[in-house]
């Protein structure tokens, strides 16, 4: 699995990193998206896919 | 296991219900139907880029062709539903056509409240749909005098983009500032200054009765005081109905929404989603009915869950957020009008700060203006307070939309 995220996009809402704690974070200053693990193991792919699933700006991509 | 699917309704909730099935593994039928033509789009961007015309239409889309087509789902567009039998789970629509399935979803999400009579006059708008976007920005002409009704999130979000635009701006409604009910007294005041401050003109604490017009096009808004502000445009932005009048005899339960249990079933084989469902939430002890994006997707993923099996109660914290000018404004949990609300992080004068919000010294929302990362992190404590919850959370949330008159 392979996650990619769109800044300008992203809306910093946070959701992402509230399904997916270990993939991704925000920065401080303006909440925009961080993306800590661009491959991340498997345990966390449905965790990840929901992080995709719930983004309100559709800013997170996923290549399988 | 569930042969076929029907989800009535083509925007986020009902789109978001198809992925998740899919997403848990569903191979079974599905249909959507859509009453309007466009293929799903997304509506936050309507008051915002589409209506400032930095982004085109296309831009608004929920999903691209071939993601849609992925699906593997029939995409019925144009077609409104004007029936349900919910025995037979058949759903008919206006143009006569029959679908029957063994679930049906209910994703019809609400219609723009209006004035009566407003459909007259030229020159008056509401914002709900793309096509209404469209129309209003046509209208968006720099210098012309545009009267906002309603200081509720979508009335707050269309001045401030009218404003950016060029347009004399005054928005009216009987609270004391803009979203002072879905934020409460003291961050509604702060953005009462920073809307003054960008120079729109606040006619608030007064109803909204009418609009005055001539020659078939507006040319005001009347005031309780009989007063009327001159206007060339209008937008009536004065909450919205759940769109349920084509369940009237279906035999479910209408009362502000479709009611639901807590699993989000309206009724054996039937469930509602998004705007339109009004279900038990658990953890705060009694229904309640959302309208923000967050919950259009976080529900429809429960539903999904619920359509093949998991027996789970829906227990969102909600989400909601609004832009205007350059501030954004992040909402985690509920925000009751009576909360005593403290800062802490930040400043309100600077406008950079996250506000807690308690009622009885429980925290039941936080609130951040431009400071994203640290409101989230303080979105735990509402998560908590509401796992210890022991009794109701108070029925003032969230917000009721106020009435359009006096």
């Amino acid at each position: 699995m392979k996650v990619v995220v769109d800044e300008e996009k992203c809306v910093a809402a946070g959701q992402c990193v509230n399904a997916a704690m270990d993939v991704f974070d925000q920065r401080d200053e303006d909440g925009i998206v961080v993306l800590l693990d661009e491959n991340p193991p498997a345990e966390l792919a449905e965790d990840v896919r929901n992080a995709a699933a719930i983004c309100p700006a559709l800013a997170i991509r996923i290549e399988e | 296991m569930t042969a076929r699917v029907l989800v009535v309704g083509a925007s986020a909730a009902g789109l978001s219900t198809v992925e998740a099935l899919r997403r848990k593994g569903f191979v079974g039928g599905v249909t959507v139907l859509g009453d309007e033509p466009h293929a799903p789009y997304d509506r936050p961007p309507l008051s915002k880029q589409v209506l400032s015309g930095a982004w085109e239409p296309e831009r608004a889309a929920l999903r691209a062709q071939e993601q849609l087509s992925a699906l593997d789902a029939e995409f019925l567009l144009g077609e409104t539903a004007v029936a349900l039998d919910a025995e037979s789970r058949a759903v008919r629509t206006a143009s006569g056509r029959e679908v029957a399935a063994d679930t049906v979803v209910i994703a019809t999400g609400v219609r723009a409240r209006r004035f009566p009579g407003q459909d007259e006059l030229a020159g008056v708008h509401v914002l709900r749909t793309l096509d209404d976007a469209l129309a209003l920005r046509a209208e968006l002409l720099p210098g012309r005098r545009l009267v906002v009704v309603g200081e509720g999130v979508l009335g707050s979000e269309i001045a401030a983009t009218a404003r950016t635009l060029g347009l004399e701006v005054t928005l009216a409604g009987p609270l004391a500032a803009p979203m002072a009910l879905q934020v409460g007294p003291v961050v509604s005041g702060v953005l009462a200054g920073l809307h003054t401050e960008r120079g729109v003109t606040l006619r608030l604490g007064e109803g909204v009765v009418g609009t005055a017009g001539e020659g078939g096009r507006v040319t005001g808004v009347r005031l309780a005081s009989e007063e009327v502000l001159p206007a060339d445009v209008v937008v009536v932005a004065i909450g919205a109905v759940p769109a349920t009048q084509w369940l009237a005899d279906s035999g479910l339960t209408l009362d502000n929404g479709v009611v639901c249990d807590a699993r989000c079933r309206a009724a054996e084989g039937i469930y509602a989603v998004g705007d339109v469902a009004r279900w038990h939430h658990e953890a705060l002890g009694r229904p309640i009915r959302l309208e923000n994006r967050t919950n259009a997707t976080e529900q429809a993923m429960a539903v999904a869950g619920a359509i093949l099996g998991e027996d789970r109660p829906y227990l969102p914290v909600p989400y909601f957020w609004t832009d205007q000018y350059d501030a954004k404004l992040q909402v985690h949990g509920f925000l009751p009008t009576e909360a005593e609300v403290d800062v802490v992080e930040g400043e309100l004068a600077a406008r950079r700060f996250v506000a807690r919000y308690r009622v009885k010294g429980r925290v039941t929302g936080v609130l951040g203006w431009n400071m994203p990362k640290q409101t989230r992190l303080r979105r735990q404590e509402v998560v908590d307070a509401l796992q210890t919850a022991t009794e109701p959370t108070p029925a003032s949330t969230p917000a009721p939309v106020p009435a359009p008159t006096h």
